[in-house]
């Protein structure tokens, strides 16, 4: 008898990738974003969150590695659907990364809510980083989540 | 690559000319409204000019080459101010690469020679021109992305006005995305109008803009907090749900500002700060 204890699988269904060069370059990517979000039909609460999150991290990559690139998919994983956005930098990296994710800290002169409030807006959310080669981020929005 | 080849096409210069000419008037694309006849074969003569002048056996296969800078500089020149004239990319394309056609027209090809030679030849003079098909797109890619940059300038000065509406009551409707520069224009416009007006509140309305994440939150606390400095109270205004979900969930502390749900709830705090009250005039019923 077969057992239903397989894994689910992420199957990404579309794929699109932005790179980011300027601050200019943030509201194209934000509707671009939001674009992808409106066709899996993403509700407008869950699009705000994810548009924001986008907005957090890509605000982040231009500020501390000068720009990179985004991909941008479209994702299900059984009856779910949703928005996985990967980040890659080559930029300076994070040195203590569970420094960075803790509320209130800013190696620079903002908030330093990004990091930690960018991972309270989205189901998942995992973040890789060498010290002196660069980051890379990829957050996932269910569209129900 | 035989030098009489290149003599030949500079001999044959006028020829080429009338020939790329008539390529481009017959070209369905041609904006005789932008660009006149004359003008046309003013421009094409003198990319023509430079170009001949420029040539020679050497640097035909070396496009880098210095030589070429002239009409490098004439065909940047040229594809920038028609970017700038409203002229599509087609149009702007079809100037370089009827150019080759022209060019291949009038080649003086040796019937002695063998094919090789002269496919060689062709693809020789095939490269140089797509060479300069490229640099001319990069340079009308390049006019045309000015007159963007230059738009968003406008925009961003446009798109900030201080309304005044009540005596001592200032509202400002923020539409877009505010990044560090807008946020700029925006204070001194709202400071320097309180000033002006001496008014005591100013609501911010940002129905408009799409989303509030930390460097937008940032930038409004700032706003506020110089407005206060100033003396006046601020309100912000236009959060609509969706907003407020998001800046809950991203962890941003607002609950030292008033913030209200519409401009219409705003004004009526802002009412209700002033002390004015405004009331529906009851129609005393004859007697």
């Amino acid at each position: 008898m077969m057992k239903m204890n397989q894994k689910l699988m992420k199957i990404v269904l579309n794929k699109d990738s932005m790179r980011i060069e300027k601050e200019q370059d943030v509201v194209p990517f934000r509707n671009r974003v939001k674009e992808n979000a409106v066709k899996i039909g993403m509700g407008v609460v869950n699009q705000t969150k994810l548009i924001t999150a986008a907005s957090e991290l890509v605000r982040n990559m231009l500020k501390y590695a000068g720009g990179g690139l985004v991909l941008i998919e479209a994702i299900t994983e059984g009856r779910d659907s949703g928005i996985r956005l990967t980040f890659q930098d080559k930029g300076p990296g994070i040195k203590d990364i569970s420094l960075a994710m803790k509320d209130g800290f800013s190696s620079g002169k903002s908030l330093g809510i990004g990091l930690p409030g960018t991972r309270r807006l989205v189901n998942e959310f995992d973040i890789k980083s060498i010290f002196g080669e660069g980051t890379t981020v990829s957050i996932i929005k269910w569209k129900n989540g | 690559m035989k030098s009489d080849i290149i003599k030949g096409l500079q001999k044959k210069k006028n020829q080429i000319l009338e020939d790329w000419i008539t390529i481009q008037v017959a070209d369905a694309g041609l904006r005789e409204d932008l660009m006149s006849n004359d003008e046309l074969r003013e421009q094409s003569s003198e990319l023509l000019d430079a170009l001949l002048k420029a040539i020679n056996d050497k640097n035909i296969i070396n496009i880098e080459s210095p030589d070429f800078e002239q009409v490098h500089e004439i065909l940047a020149g040229l594809s920038i101010s028609r970017a700038r004239q409203g002229f599509s990319p087609r149009e702007t394309g079809i100037f370089v690469y009827s150019l080759k056609e022209a060019l291949l027209k009038n080649l003086d090809i040796d019937q002695t020679e063998d094919v090789k030679t002269t496919v060689e030849t062709i693809f020789k003079i095939n490269r140089l021109l797509d060479n300069l098909s490229v640099v001319t797109f990069e340079t009308y890619i390049k006019g045309r992305e000015e007159v963007i940059l230059r738009q968003t300038d406008e925009i961003t000065e446009i798109s900030t006005p201080v309304i005044r509406v009540w005596e001592g009551i200032l509202a400002l409707p923020i539409i877009g995305t505010l990044d560090s520069a807008r946020t700029q224009v925006v204070m001194e416009n709202l400071l320097q109008e309180i000033v002006e007006s001496g008014s005591t509140i100013a609501i911010l309305d940002i129905s408009g803009v799409p989303a509030v994440d930390s460097l937008v939150a940032q930038h409004l606390i700032k706003t506020v907090a110089a407005t206060r400095l100033m003396g006046a109270e601020c309100i912000i205004s236009g959060i609509r749900p969706e907003i407020a979900q998001t800046v809950v969930h991203l962890g941003i502390d607002l609950s030292n500002i008033v913030t209200k749900a519409t401009l219409a709830n705003a004004l009526k705090y802002a009412f209700a700060l002033l002390k004015l009250d405004v009331r529906k005039i009851q129609n005393k019923v004859s007697q």
